[in-house]
């Protein structure tokens, strides 16, 4: 897994709530035996029409709007626990997904894919969707050492919660199964105990 | 003194990271074709075995045909996902696997308990988030995503922050006419689809008491649907009665032995929960959705809110969903047309909910207009049909049955909704898309299901 220290980024808005994994990767690309190339089928059927040409209205179309940070409506990933949402959002290259809500299972994912989501006030957030659409050039820097995120545009700086354990994760490449492998011994004590 | 959630949890802990989270061993692994791919590539990518094949169940049921599974899968991408799951299961010498067309096929959270691999007290877990169905037999089960697939898979445990409980009560008896499902999109309805984000549910009270098994999977099914980690209910005679005698459930002495141990698996008096809801259970009837997520649904006699109705950050997406579904505000459904019903998924697919649906419709004649896929969830199922004479009576009633499968449900193989048309479905989700580009789903119970199959218009069952 890459790491992840710090990241100046601008954003990319989506100012919609109940964002579910349907939205993100539709069921029908599941078919995929791999993690490759499901950024491109990121947003599908909001991003693309039935012939596959764009649709000019989806922030993901409109060349106003650049970054690796994604900045969505309240309860972000709610639905299925595919990790195919994460792996779309990591592949078409978000490092980071600001929310003032988040789904469990999508947090889960996102952090053992090197994305991190970021849990903002739900003012934070209002004042983000504000001065990005006045000026898309407003930017965000996510400081995970420091656990803080700060509106550029407006100086406006908060905090924000992370697992310490995911933390030092995400900070050093880390992820889960190198841990539990190391655990073996004591996996197997376990099961003898019971 | 302690929960239900805590006493399971404490008891399959392994270790603890230091200000992280729990190392937790895992009793039950369901595995099925879509999210497990990368899972077993991860493990031949690192060099690993699966530590402990026997503790995995796979079936083939998200990505699979409802017709002709004797012949080879026509798409070829599908084909190739359900081949390499078998290569899967051959490399790793998997013992229990369970291809399309096998007996104990089907869809993994209706396999699991009818087959006996659901016991209570167990972990479970799957990659598909509606594992929280198995939380009906007083278990501890939750849907992870394919990282940690491959961490089951390679160690049997996974990384788990302690969820925060909840327990929600209904108190009294439910109507009549009114069916598990109604219960849950009720509660999904007040709680919304984030209402339970954190939490770890434990349903209690005289209304989830007096359900049969079929029933409380419904409801720890839908658990998610509210944001739930899962959802959970103490095993009591009903659980034992349901387990016992099935082919993966103890057997003999050692039947005896989990008995016992299985009757101390309550909420001890005076524990406390970090959360309580209580409903009654006599103000539920039956529901409907009208939105494009699971919290939005309404009593079916009810009208869809008005924009002032709705909070304000809420109204983007409140109108997007309405624009989708074709349908305005402060307007009833009661008599609308419909074009598809879907009876089928692991939220209603089981032999219960045809038995609701055989039962309503017996006598009658499906409407014309109406296409009705009913689809088993198991091929168990669809052989209790057989026996029970429930397929005599549908046939008689203008309908046919599909080979099991998750179907309409999530829509990845043929059978979608086209895109406009109306389906009234016993499923769990009316995203957008979920059951076919621009198709419009309406949730609902097995029972308003049977009605808009007959009349082809949303009914109230209860007339
Ligand atoms: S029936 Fe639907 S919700 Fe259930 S496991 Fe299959 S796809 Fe998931």
């Amino acid at each position: 897994m890459e790491k992840f220290i710090t990241l100046t980024s601008t954003v990319v808005p989506l100012p919609i709530e109940n964002v579910d994994t349907d939205q993100i990767i539709p069921a029908r690309f599941l078919k995929a035996t791999d993690k490759l190339g499901f950024g491109n089928n990121l947003f599908a059927d909001w991003r693309y029409n039935k012939d596959g040409s764009t649709k000019s209205d989806f922030v993901l179309n409109n060349t106003l709007y650049k970054g690796e940070i994604l900045v969505a409506g309240k309860n972000f990933g709610s639905g299925s626990s595919r990790e195919h949402a994460a792996w779309a959002i990591a592949g078409y290259g978000f490092k980071v997904v600001v929310s003032s809500f988040f789904a469990d299972i999508f947090s889960n994912n996102a952090l053992n894919n090197g994305v991190l989501t970021v849990v903002v006030t739900p003012d934070f957030l209002s004042e983000i969707f504000t001065n990005v659409n006045a000026d898309p050039k407003t930017s965000l820097t996510v400081d995970l050492l420091n656990q803080s995120i700060t509106n550029n545009k407006t100086g406006r700086l908060e905090k924000f919660e992370i697992n310490p354990y995911k933390k030092e994760c995400l900070l050093n490449g880390l992820d889960d199964i190198d841990y539990l492998l190391s655990k073996k011994a004591q996996i197997e004590q376990y099961e003898k105990a019971r | 003194m302690k929960t239900l959630f805590d006493k399971i949890w404490d008891a399959h802990v392994v270790s603890s990271v230091e200000n992280g989270p729990t190392q937790l061993y895992i009793d039950r692994h369901f595995c099925h074709e879509v999210t497990s791919p990368q899972a077993f590539n991860g493990l031949r990518e690192r060099g690993l075995k699966v530590f402990r094949p026997e503790k995995t169940t796979m079936t083939a049921d998200h990505n699979t045909p409802t017709i002709d599974q004797d012949q080879p899968v026509k798409d070829p991408v599908s084909r190739h996902q359900l081949d390499t799951f078998a290569k899967n299961a051959t490399d790793f010498n998997m013992p229990l696997y369970y291809p399309l067309g096998h007996q104990k096929n089907g869809v993994v959270h209706i396999i699991g308990p009818e087959n006996g691999f659901t016991q209570p007290g167990m972990t479970i877990v799957c990659g598909d988030s509606h594992t929280s169905t198995h939380g009906a037999f007083g278990a501890i089960a939750f849907g992870i995503g394919t990282s940690e697939v491959e961490m089951v898979l390679a160690t049997q445990c996974v990384l788990q922050t302690r969820p925060k409980t909840m327990q929600i009560t209904f108190n009294g008896k439910l109507g009549k006419g009114v069916t598990a499902k109604d219960l849950a999109l009720y509660m999904i309805s007040k709680l919304t689809t984030g209402g339970a984000t954190g939490y770890f549910v434990e349903y209690a009270g005289e209304a989830i008491r007096n359900m049969s098994m079929e029933e409380r999977m419904t409801v720890c099914n839908l658990s998610i649907e509210m944001g739930a980690r899962g959802g959970m209910i103490a095993p009591d005679e009903t659980t034992f009665s349901y387990v016992k005698g099935r082919e993966f459930a103890p057997k003999g002495e050692d039947w005896e032995k989990q008995l016992a141990y299985w009757k101390t698996l309550k909420t001890d008096e005076g524990a406390t929960f970090d959360k309580e809801f209580v409903f009654e259970a006599s103000d539920i009837q039956p529901m409907i959705t009208y939105g494009t997520n699971p919290g939005m649904g309404m009593g079916i006699t009810d009208s869809i809110p008005n924009l002032d109705d709705v909070d304000e950050a809420g109204r983007i997406s409140f109108i997007n969903s309405l624009k989708y579904m074709g349908l305005e505000p402060g307007k009833k459904l009661e008599g609308k047309e419909i074009d598809y019903v879907f009876l089928g998924s692991c939220t209603n697919g089981r032999i219960e909910d045809f038995r609701v649906f055989a039962n309503y419709v017996k006598g009658k004649k499906k409407a014309d207009h109406v296409t009705a896929w009913l689809v088993p969830g198991s091929w168990m199922v669809e052989k209790q049909i057989k026996e029970e004479g429930l397929f005599d009576i549908l046939t008689e009633a203008g309908f046919s049955l599909r080979q099991p499968g998750c179907s309409a449900c999530l829509a990845m193989n043929d059978d979608k909704v086209p895109a406009g048309k109306y389906a009234v479905s016993t499923s769990n989700r009316n995203f957008e898309g979920r059951q076919g580009p621009g198709a419009r789903t309406i949730l609902a119970g097995p029972l308003v299901a049977a009605a808009a199959a007959i009349t082809g218009k949303i009914t109230d069952p209860r007339n």
